[in-house]
């Protein structure tokens, strides 16, 4: 590796080890102590909540538990960035203790329509200002640490295989290229020439790097230790983000003949559109849905395979809860089962990529495709 | 004292059937996607059993499609996350 990548590295390991701290126990004279939950939460011989478990791993959370060691988790505590009535707050989640405690006006929802929102708070207590607007909610979160995470490795990958493209050109590939030349002419081929047709490389740019992200952040959800295992992709606001990408582009590349298909369909009898327009009604319903359709497709297959696959693992930890020995012999079957769930997650990943890549090249094509007579 | 009709319009009383439904739902879904990709691996193993050439085509044509049908099947699942959690 070149020194410049060497120093970016050591950077970036640096300022992150300033925010990892080992989380003693809470001290027990919080401000606002009437809410306070029962000492149980404090300590961890809390009991083993399956549900919750699994939920808090597919969620986003303002801190990233790394590990684990005995009774101390170690945990990455992100920065919250709020901007509230023009003041902008800058601070560590770790000043809000699990929802133990305000700070400077605003704590973690515990309850109600807005949980687990940062919501004001009245004064210096823990109640909640129920009449004023949430802040402006700007932090860096585990998913937007993920996705610093995996853009990184991207542009290290490619700019790194694009630069050997360029020094030899007519050599053989080897190494990171030749791993990553395969899946670039499955795209270029299968995907974009095979549907789009004629000047396919304005659209290649696009459908790769849309492959190569789901794909990575795919990969990277599956990985149980820290940078991985945040669920990027099975969040829906980042598959909807993609999914209004492809929309948006569609409609920007439409020419007169997809517009005409849309609004004036050809072969379909004209009471179909003229006095009720059922026609053009139903057509621009199929245009919002299939970018729709998109989203859930993505958020959906990767949520779903990451509750799976914890489930199998939770279901030892339920059943070693009532008896050891019935732990140790259901983990004879669960471990396998999770092995080969986390296989089927690999499939799944490279499958959901290539089809979202796949539908996009076909909503393209059929926006830029010429009327034939 | 509580008439019939408040009872009625209490919805949280229903809060156990919805429950009870949000679970049932997903199978109903499921048992469709099965029969359905069942066919198309009925259709792709004798595709290929009559042209084993084309094998590799057929065989992504049948990977994509299962996954179209499996993107269906989670819209159920979907809405049954949507009521147990909403």
């Amino acid at each position: 590796m070149s020194a410049r990548y060497r120093f970016v590295i050591f950077i970036s390991l640096l300022l992150v080890s300033f925010y990892i701290r080992a989380n003693n126990n809470y001290p027990e004279n919080t401000k606002g102590d009437s809410l306070n939950k029962n000492k149980n939460e404090a300590t961890h011989e809390e009991d083993f909540n399956a549900g919750k478990m699994i939920i808090e791993h597919v969620l986003d959370s303002h801190e990233w538990h790394v590990m684990t060691i005995g009774d101390k988790p170690i945990s990455l505590y992100l920065p919250v960035i709020l901007y509230d009535n023009g003041k902008l707050n800058f601070f560590s989640s770790s000043k809000f203790q699990h929802g133990h405690s305000a700070y400077n006006g605003f704590k973690i929802e515990e309850k109600g329509k807005n949980k687990g929102k940062i919501v004001k708070t009245i004064g210096d207590t823990l109640e909640t200002d129920t009449t004023a607007a949430l802040p402006l909610d700007l932090s860096i979160t585990k998913l937007t640490l993920s996705l610093f995470v995996s853009i990184f490795l991207l542009i290290i990958i490619f700019t790194s295989i694009a630069r050997r493209y360029k020094k030899n050109p007519n050599s053989a590939p080897k190494g990171l290229q030749s791993m990553m030349e395969y899946l670039i002419i499955f795209i270029r081929d299968d995907v974009a020439k095979s549907s789009i047709g004629k000047n396919y490389e304005k659209y290649t740019p696009y459908l790769l790097s849309l492959f190569f992200f789901i794909f990575i952040n795919n990969l990277l959800g599956l990985i149980p230790f820290f940078p991985g295992g945040a669920n990027l992709t099975g969040n829906i606001a980042v598959t909807m983000i993609l999914a209004l990408f492809t929309f948006f582009i569609t409609q920007f590349l439409g020419k007169k003949n997809y517009w005409k298909h849309i609004f004036n369909t050809p072969g379909v009898p004209w009471y179909m559109k003229f006095p009720i327009p059922i026609m053009p009604v139903i057509e621009l319903i199929g245009l919002i849905t299939k970018p729709f359709v998109l989203m859930v497709r993505l958020f959906a297959n990767i949520t779903a395979g990451h509750i799976i696959v914890l489930g199998f693992v939770s279901l030892i930890l339920i059943l070693g809860k009532i008896s050891l020995g019935l732990g140790y012999g259901i983990s004879v079957i669960s471990v396998p089962l999770s092995i080969f769930m986390t296989f089927i997650e690999l499939l799944v990943a490279f499958i959901q990529a290539y089809v979202f890549t796949l539908l996009t090249a076909f909503y393209f094509s059929a926006a830029v495709e010429e009327a034939h007579h | 004292m509580t008439t019939l009709l408040s009872v009625l319009l209490d919805a949280s009383v229903y809060k156990p059937f919805a429950t009870a439904a949000a679970a049932l739902a997903p199978s109903f879904a499921v048992i469709g996607a099965a029969y359905g990709i069942g066919i198309i691996g009925k259709g792709a193993v004798e595709s290929i059993s009559r042209q084993p050439e084309a094998a590799g085509d057929i065989r992504a044509s049948m990977i994509v499609t299962a996954a179209f049908i499996e993107g269906v099947t989670f819209f159920a699942i979907v809405v049954s996350l949507l009521i147990l959690f909403l």
